[in-house]
């Protein structure tokens, strides 16, 4: 029988400390408190949160294990369906998959699974059977374009199956968006990304940096002089997008990827690290996704007063329940229903405010959410010297534009079908490239499909 | 790790540097750019190829010593390594898809400022190689501030401009076109390379002479590949990255001025940095916690 206590609280850092510094928020579960929460789980015969899981991970099944202590068993069971069990935990909107669908959250708090997953995950980096041998080699070489989630994954899986797989990255480090935009306070990069690409490497799998595909390479160079049998395009979002509004590129007005990119990938908080970055005193972030809570708590751990500004109201922020609630207590402040209209400049080109409007909610749209509209002679101005700009990206053309035959759709994304095939023969493609932006669990998904879609090819040719 | 083949200090503080790469090697043309990191904590640096060889594998960067990050790349010697050298970025120049036969046709006259010498040259050389006649204004503060003077004369005929007049002729690099075009000499089209501000002029003067123009703009950037959008500019009234859309853009419709502005975004972090490190390199240490 379940136990029917509260939900185990997961152990964080003090807001105020956690304000300062860029070390992880949240510690996790020990194995008691991840017991107790096991024991919630009510090991429904029908379990929701397997269905609104994008990969399908046997919920109940790796909770059953945990809390059994079963550790080694319940890594293996995620490890069925997803193989960044590690940072799904940390990053995947849960409110909106597994927990969202679990029926304890009917009445009362549902299980947390995401906290669950990641207990297991961090135990398997830790203490989980390490593979000892190579996987025996079947002669075939695949490579992977991109080493974020989706490319990471594809990697893993191709390289289980036994063949050459080589990754791409056009960046200095391995690990994608987990790197460069994910800030260091969600989800740590030496203690967990590092080690999640280090088993991939103790699998065979070899990391080329600095390689950007459709310059250094293409993908018709690689199949056509380096040999290889397919081709995965895991290359991500792409180019960030602006609001096309007056004053937008004043000197203080940056992209969330610059900001972030900046902050993490290049250490710029960090004085041992030369690039600079600029965060003056007041930071305005526009845009109510992930990506604008990670930039706007950077900003206040770099010493600014940083607000959120989104078109929206509350309920409709696109971002994670928890990083909101994170944010507030580190003390971010939200100004919903506001929508910038323009970025106004010192005369010497400098940001001096951001002028506004009010928005109230009108008529649900297309997505279902309630569209705002402007009301009438509301504008005002925010005074800040830095605005970044969060509103999503547009996918990067570089790679379609060198590719003879891959067909894109109208917004620019790679054409692909569930199973990642293009239009181009034995290439394969999934992602942001493929969807848009979106989440890690979902390019993971797509990476592991695409891994079996590539074998199955390989296979048909041989 | 990229090595350094070859070291060479062309003038005071410019500083040539030939390096193994081979992939860039086979995929640079002219117009093209690198980001180089110089090690572990460096910034990554955008700068144009100098020259090429895809035979032989190795990459030309000029690189001039103004800040923390271009000290500690031309710091390093003969034998070293760079930790990242990523390209070839940007597109390349607009000439490389047009046929020969069309480009024949045209004179061009090319106009290089300072370093941005350097990246004049695999355009002229490319050119030069494909029977395309070019010539080439190098323009420098002084005699001594010239590079590549004498591989360029190998390809082109070659104008020397000098602020102080200490070689050729006395003057801006921009009074020099006014006098070649009213002297009856005629070009199709020009590019102009070197600091913002020179571009700029060029741009001022070439316009009146009707002379359709190309300029490189030198953006800041942070990955070069078209995700960061540092590199805005505005070209023709729109918003472009210079990374993917540049670094040549049409010359009649960059707006300069904001480039400059643009380019001076961390200049206050940059001096910071380099007062830092002088008072470093003078052994001082800082007992206020400045450097911390």
């Amino acid at each position: 029988m379940a136990n029917k206590i509260a939900r185990v609280a997961c152990r964080e850092q003090d807001p105020k400390v956690r304000a300062t510094n860029f070390e992880e928020v949240c510690y996790g579960y020990n194995l008691e408190e991840a017991q107790l929460e096991a024991s919630r789980c009510l090991n429904c015969k029908n379990p929701r949160c397997v269905a609104q899981c994008p990969v399908s991970i046997s919920i109940p099944e790796f909770i059953g294990h945990v809390l059994k202590g079963e550790l080694q068993a319940a890594a293996d069971t995620i490890a069925r369906d997803s193989s960044l069990p590690s940072v799904c935990g940390r990053v995947c909107p849960q409110e909106s998959q597994c927990e969202g669908a679990c029926i304890l959250g009917i009445k009362g708090e549902p299980v947390a699974i995401g906290k669950l997953e990641r207990f297991v995950g961090d135990w398997k980096i830790e203490n989980g059977r390490k593979e000892e041998q190579l996987p025996e080699q079947n002669g075939h070489r695949v490579a992977i374009i991109g080493s974020g989630p989706s490319g990471l994954a594809c990697a893993g899986d191709l390289a289980k199956m036994g063949y050459e797989v080589r990754v791409f990255e056009a960046l200095h480090k391995v690990g994608g968006v987990l790197v460069y935009g994910i800030p260091e306070f969600r989800l740590p990069k030496e203690r967990i990304v590092a080690r999640e690409i280090d088993s991939l490497r103790r699998l065979g799998v070899v990391f080329e940096t600095d390689t950007i595909a459709g310059r250094t390479v293409t993908v018709d160079s690689l199949l056509d002089e380096e040999g290889y049998d397919a081709v995965f395009i895991g290359s991500g979002a792409g180019l960030p997008r602006f609001m096309g509004i007056e004053g937008e590129n004043l000197n203080g007005v940056v992209s969330a990827n610059e900001f972030l990119t900046r902050a993490n990938l290049m250490h710029a908080y960090d004085e041992e690290y030369d690039t600079p970055i600029y965060v003056g005193r007041r930071v305005v972030v526009v845009g109510g996704g992930n990506v604008a809570m990670d930039a706007v708590r950077t900003a206040k751990r770099l010493g600014a007063e940083a607000t959120i500004v989104y078109r929206r109201s509350e309920v409709e922020l696109p971002a994670r329940v928890e990083e909101v609630h994170h944010a507030k207590e580190e003390g971010i402040e939200f100004r919903m229903l506001t929508n910038p209209i323009e970025v106004v400049g010192t005369d010497k080109g400098w940001v001096r405010a951001i002028r506004c409007v009010e928005m109230e909610l009108g008529e649900p749209d297309e997505s279902g959410r309630r569209s705002p509209v402007v009301k009438e002679g509301s504008e005002f101005e925010i005074e800040c010297d830095v605005v970044i700009m969060a509103l999503g990206t547009s996918p990067n053309p570089l790679i379609a534009a060198t590719t003879d035959g891959l067909e894109t759709n109208r917004r620019g994304c790679i054409v692909a079908d569930d199973e990642g095939r293009t239009s181009r023969e034995g290439v394969f493609a999934g992602g942001d490239i493929v969807t848009g932006a979106a989440t890690v669990i979902l390019a993971m998904g797509a990476g592991r499909r695409a891994a079996k879609a590539i074998d199955e090819y390989v296979k048909s040719k041989a | 790790m990229y090595k350094i083949l070859y070291k060479r200090e062309l003038a005071a503080g410019i500083w040539e540097m030939r390096i193994e790469a081979p992939r860039v090697a086979r995929a640079a043309l002219p117009g093209q750019f690198v980001i180089v990191r110089a090690d572990e904590h460096g910034e990554r640096i955008p700068l144009t190829i100098a020259d090429y060889d895809p035979q032989e594998g190795w990459v030309t960067i000029v690189t001039q010593a103004i800040g923390v990050s271009t000290r500690k790349i031309v710091a390093l010697e003969e034998g070293e390594s760079l930790i990242d050298f990523a390209g070839p970025l940007g597109r390349p120049s607009d000439f490389v898809k047009e046929p020969i036969e069309e480009l024949r046709k045209r004179r061009f006259l090319f106009v290089a400022g300072g370093v941005g010498t350097a990246p004049v040259y695999p355009q002229v050389k490319w050119l030069s190689e494909r029977g395309v006649e070019c010539e080439v204004i190098i323009g420098a503060k002084t005699k001594d501030m010239l590079i590549f003077t004498e591989r360029m004369s190998a390809v082109a005929k070659v104008h020397i401009a000098t602020d102080d007049g200490s070689e050729g002729f006395k003057g801006m690099v921009t009074a020099l076109i006014r006098e070649l075009i009213d002297g009856g000499e005629k070009y199709d089209e020009a590019v102009a390379i070197g600091p913002m501000i020179m571009m700029k002029f060029v741009t001022l003067t070439t316009r009146e002479c009707n002379l359709k123009t190309t300029v490189s703009l030198n953006a800041l950037m942070v990955d070069g590949t078209g995700m960061c959008g540092a590199c805005r500019v505005t070209v023709g009234g729109r918003t472009r990255f210079t990374c993917v859309d540049g670094p040549e853009f049409d010359a009649f419709e960059v707006d300069f001025d904001e480039a400059m502005r643009r380019q001076g975004m961390y200049r206050t972090q940059e001096e910071r940095a380099n007062a830092i490190a002088a008072e470093r390199a003078a052994g001082h240490k800082c007992r206020i916690g400045l450097d911390k």
